[in-house]
């Protein structure tokens, strides 16, 4: 049997790993192996970053570029659940439109959203448009899939249950198989906001005029590799607490539903 | 009115030709507010009576009516308590119990005195507010038997409901189930596979044969129980202590194991 390991060690142990990562870094940095332009040391991204935080570089502050590229997030990931999941739920309701639409979307959502850039630009612009439409192409399968599955599995009982009770379908939509799905669904969107962030940046690399990503390109243009790195951290921290959010959201549906065990 | 007929039903699962031929030639009247129960060893088709009847399940031949009215498809005219008691688990005691009554013509005010008049006959008042997780097994089936009572149903369909339940919990469900059909009698059809719960509880005990199912046996229960006056006992092992009531279990006990017999010949 595996030990328990509690939240305190759990932290810890996060934190050593971190810090053997720092000093390693930092180690091979300072060691004159690596010219310092190819690999600068912890410390000074950290006070690049910390730079870039109260003086604006590419136009706008560190705070200014992640606050557009949020923005579009936002709008992309929102945009994603919502039409996402309805159709996912569908999907798995309606044999019929599961049918008609399931080959398309699974020979579309292998298509890299990076991918999509040329046509994003031309069609929407590289302001906002384009962007969005790129974020959307990242965390919109992931919203269809979890959602169909949830509506897949939802305990056949429960919709004889909904049935016998002489319920409508469209009732039996929102009262049984979208709480049902909830689970699944969270999760979904879980996995939807970690892709949607990632093709974002890679996205602004190419079309946007602010950003995170904008920055960063700024940076390499500029041979600021130490820009480019603080560009690095700042997309893995917001990452991992939006991460860190949705996963507080799902622990919390999961406790009110006593699944927690 | 609830009169539940089956007439010469059969049920095939899969090709007509090649499938499980899971009912033969069914044929049960349950009449009006009589409460008959399926005895039959497993897999021999009983459930399938009852879902057929739910609108679950279609026949393969023969016809399964209400009323005279053929079964096309679910609703609250003919009510489910299940074994596993399928209750929303999103939803609180009392919105359980509101779902069947929101899809029919009822006031606001009329669902609100019957959800609480139910709540109350089945001593769940105070956990309205709960959620079935909370509960246990047996205060789960109540929710259930509840959800299922408050569309006040012609016929209620109960499908193993104290299956899933422990031995001292089952007894006192049962105590509540003729107490409460006894204040406010159904037609019910209830499944089992325990011979003492259905001797206890029905009028009628109809005996299945195992796959293909058939019926084998229908026994009057109800003019011995009147006979012998089983209800002015109150608790269940007084009336199971009675020799008029050992005598039919036994009945029914030797039927079943000729069907185990068969089965291993």
């Amino acid at each position: 049997m595996q030990k328990q390991i509690s939240l305190l060690q759990s932290i810890g142990l996060g934190f050593l790993g971190l810090g053997c990562f720092i000093g390693l870094w930092h180690g091979l940095a300072v060691s004159g192996m690596v010219s310092n332009i190819f690999l600068p040391s912890p410390v000074e991204v950290y006070d690049r970053f910390t730079t870039l935080l109260d003086r604006r570089f590419a136009g706008a502050t560190l705070q200014g570029h992640l606050a557009a590229s949020f923005m579009r997030f936002a709008y992309g990931f929102i945009l994603a659940a919502l039409i996402g999941i309805p159709l996912g739920l569908l999907m798995g309701w309606y044999q019929l439109l599961d049918e008609i639409v399931s080959p398309l979307f699974d020979a579309l959502r292998f298509v890299a959203p990076i991918a999509w850039v040329p046509f994003a630009a031309l069609w929407f612009g590289t302001g906002i448009g384009g962007p969005i439409m790129i974020i959307f192409a990242g965390a919109f399968p992931p919203c269809v899939i979890n959602a169909y599955r949830g509506a897949k599995f939802v305990d056949p009982r429960l919709i004889e249950a909904a049935n016998m009770l002489g319920t409508p379908s469209h009732r039996v939509i929102r009262e049984v198989l979208l709480p049902s799905s909830v689970p699944s669904i969270i999760s979904g969107l879980r996995v939807s906001a970690g892709l949607g962030w990632q093709s974002l940046v890679g996205a602004e690399l190419i079309v946007a005029s602010a950003g995170v990503g904008y920055m960063m390109v700024q940076g390499q243009a500029n041979v600021s590799t130490t820009t480019v790195m603080a560009g690095m951290v700042a997309i893995g921290l917001v990452g991992l607490a939006l991460d860190s959010a949705l996963r507080l959201a799902e622990r919390v549906i999961q406790r009110r539903r006593g699944l927690e065990n | 009115m609830g009169v539940i007929q089956f007439k010469d039903v059969g049920k095939i699962f899969g090709p007509r030709d090649s499938g499980f031929v899971a009912l033969q030639d069914i044929n049960l009247e349950i009449r009006d507010r009589e409460f008959v129960a399926i005895v039959g060893p497993s897999g021999c088709g009983k459930t399938t009576c009852l879902r057929m009847v739910a609108g679950f399940e279609n026949t393969t031949d023969g016809v399964v009516s209400v009323d005279g009215t053929p079964i096309k498809r679910p609703g609250p005219d003919r009510a489910v308590v299940f074994q596993q008691f399928a209750l929303f688990p999103w939803k609180s005691v009392y919105d359980n119990i509101d779902m069947g009554l929101r899809n029919l013509n009822v006031s606001g005010a009329e669902r609100a005195s019957r959800i609480d008049a139910i709540l109350n006959l089945m001593n769940l008042t105070q956990y309205a507010k709960h959620f079935p997780h909370q509960l246990s097994g047996g205060m789960q089936q109540r929710v259930a038997i509840a959800r299922a009572y408050v569309l006040d149903p012609d016929v209620l369909l109960m499908d193993e409901p104290f299956g899933a339940l422990d031995a001292q919990t089952r007894v006192v469900m049962q105590e509540e189930l003729v107490r409460l059909a006894r204040k406010n009698p159904r037609t019910v059809l209830f499944i089992t596979h325990a011979v003492e719960e259905a001797v206890y509880l029905a009028d009628r005990v109809a005996i299945m044969t195992r796959a293909p199912g058939r019926i084998k046996e229908v026994l009057d229960i109800a003019s011995v129980r009147n006979a012998e006056a089983w209800d002015s006992h109150e608790k269940i092992e007084d009336v199971m202590d009675l020799e008029s009531f050992v005598h039919l279990r036994t009945h029914i006990w030797r039927s079943l194991r000729e069907e185990k017999a068969a089965q291993h010949v």
